[in-house]
């Protein structure tokens, strides 16, 4: 085994080494811009561009037309949104979308709210999920545009976005889905889905960074205001040289994630599946999102009683994500636990598994081993444990906040 | 996060972790903090007949440098009286474990954990009879 471990697939993956390989030339021998239409090294990398954009196309069951390159999924989430927006103000100004998106998206509603819309941020309930009859309750006369993710990146949870898909399309709201954590890991059929505009991006479906794309429906047509202005490449919506060599990559990523999204998903499940059995035979573990709505990959466990930095301090031999503040830039514990009613100490002392096609049952089974023994020991050192065992209800305790 | 080698080595060896009886009466026993902030320590000395601490027992709830500065008071109290314990500042801990700034108010958590633990056992002994070594102090 490698250690760390690589338990934080939601971070990003690491590039399927065929990705990689057909990468290459792109970077040498195939250079030339896919812009120059004068001479036969443009030539060759649009052809390559085009086959690329097939390939994602393919994957959300899209028209390759539909498909426009972006640099990755906060740009993706910002044209999208934005775009929108800017280009139907004259229709409404009112906005809608859930507490627990990406901050891609909450904080491009954020400048949206400054440059004069209003937008309306839902409560999800307590498995994660927006619940439909809060979502069409928002809905606003001058609603326009609605951003739900599909699945989501911290609990994995996976919303009802054929049904919210419906319900826009019947009043003419524009919806736009952030299906970053989506692509590659469950079905998107956007030839049924009524989703407007959609945002991918490679590395997290063993691409590589710094690409994606955004899908923008023809039919019926929708219209954005680019973000970027220069020379008017992917039809207008957003000008920049091409990256040939990570738009390659990210077409064969799509086309391997269709053609094996099936089998990895069987295999990942099952040891997702072994992880949980794992950690649940320990006693006040607590999962949080909804265990059967959810992708195959993602388990998000809080460990009562322990503190999250100490934690994440323990466990350095497998590489996992933290709900605790300690561990990331903010000060707050993760807003997406927080948004689920879990309490600051629940949420500081959760930790985000994401397993990938290249976990094995060795590396989930020492991670079992693993938190079941530090786990037990910062339990041993922890007073609130005591109380717990002691039967103390730690609710109904005075505490001095400090 | 970077900790220092004497965070890490508390961290990875606390000492004198547990508890005393809490019914004990050469027991006092101090609890700070609040889960929602992430650190709750609870700090317990036993007293001599002489007055001066003779061991002490910790549990902390918290991060690395929590549990690394409740640990080290754990041994610093010991062997001292009672009023040489609380004159244990906060600076000499951060300093001791090499604290970074966003951390040093795990060191006056754990300096707020010997006041308690010092006042909870001056409250028990309140009551006794004229020559115990203590008076009782005002404490919040």
């Amino acid at each position: 085994m490698k250690f760390p471990i690589y338990l934080d697939y939601s971070a990003t993956t690491p590039v399927d080494p065929r990705v990689a390989t057909k990468m290459i030339p792109y970077l040498t021998e195939h250079f030339g811009n896919p812009a120059s239409r004068s001479h036969a090294y443009g030539w060759k990398t649009e052809e390559a561009v085009e086959e690329a954009r097939g390939y994602v196309a393919a994957l959300l069951n899209a028209d390759p037309r539909e498909i426009v390159w972006t640099s990755g999924a906060t740009e993706g989430n910002n044209l999208a949104i934005k775009g929108a927006a800017q280009f139907y103000k004259t229709k409404g100004k009112h906005l809608i979308t859930q507490k627990t998106e990406h901050k891609a998206t909450l904080d491009t509603m954020r400048e949206l709210e400054r440059q004069g819309f209003e937008c309306t941020y839902l409560e999800v309930e307590e498995n994660g999920l927006v619940d439909i009859e809060k979502f069409k309750a928002a809905i606003r006369p001058d609603t326009i545009l609605a951003s739900i993710m599909m699945v989501n990146n911290e609990i994995g949870v996976i919303q009802p976005i054929a049904e919210l898909g419906e319900i826009c399309r019947a009043k003419g709201i524009i919806l736009h889905c952030d299906a970053v954590q989506a692509a590659g890991k469950i079905q998107i059929d956007l030839a049924t889905l009524k989703v407007d505009l959609l945002t991918i991006t490679a590395h997290k479906m063993y691409g590589p960074k710094g690409i994606g794309a955004l899908y923008i429906r023809r039919k019926p047509r929708v219209r954005i205001e680019a973000q970027i202005h220069g020379g008017g490449h992917e039809r207008g919506f957003r000008s920049g040289t091409l990256a040939t060599h990570q738009i390659v990559g990210m077409g064969e990523a799509a086309r391997l994630a269709r053609a094996e999204m099936a089998s990895d998903n069987e295999r990942i499940r099952m040891l997702r599946d072994r992880l949980w059995a794992g950690l649940s035979d320990m006693e006040a573990v607590v999962l949080n999102g909804d265990l059967e709505r959810r992708i195959p990959g993602n388990l998000n466990v809080s460990f009562n009683y322990v503190e999250g930095e100490s934690l994440i301090m323990a466990i350095k031999d497998i590489a996992v994500s933290s709900g605790s503040a300690c561990t990331s830039a903010s000060l707050e514990p993760s807003y997406v636990l927080r948004a689920l009613g879990r309490s600051d100490e629940l949420a500081h002392s959760s930790i985000r598994f994401t397993l990938g096609k290249f976990t094995t049952v060795e590396e989930v089974d020492f991670a079992v081993n693993l938190l079941k023994t530090k786990v037990a020991k910062l339990r041993e050192l922890s007073p609130l444990w005591e109380m717990y065992k002691d039967g103390v209800d730690l609710n109904t305790v005075q505490w001095a906040a400090h | 996060m970077a900790y220092s080698d004497k965070v890490i080595d508390h961290y990875e060896n606390p000492r004198n972790v547990g508890s005393f009886e809490k019914g004990d009466d050469s027991v006092g026993t101090g609890m700070v903090g609040a889960p929602a902030c992430g650190d709750v320590m609870k700090l317990q000395i036993k007293v001599a007949k002489d007055g001066t601490i003779e061991d002490a027992r910790f549990k902390t709830y918290g991060c690395g440098s929590a549990i690394a500065s409740s640990s080290l008071v754990t041994e610093w109290v010991k062997g001292k009286t009672l009023d040489e314990a609380i004159g244990i500042k906060n600076t000499q801990i951060a300093a001791e474990l090499a604290l970074p700034p966003v951390k040093i108010h795990c060191s006056i958590l754990a300096e707020d954990a010997i006041k308690a633990a010092v006042a909870d056992y001056k409250q028990k002994h309140a009551n006794e009879l004229p020559g115990a070594p203590e008076k009782q102090v005002a404490h919040g």
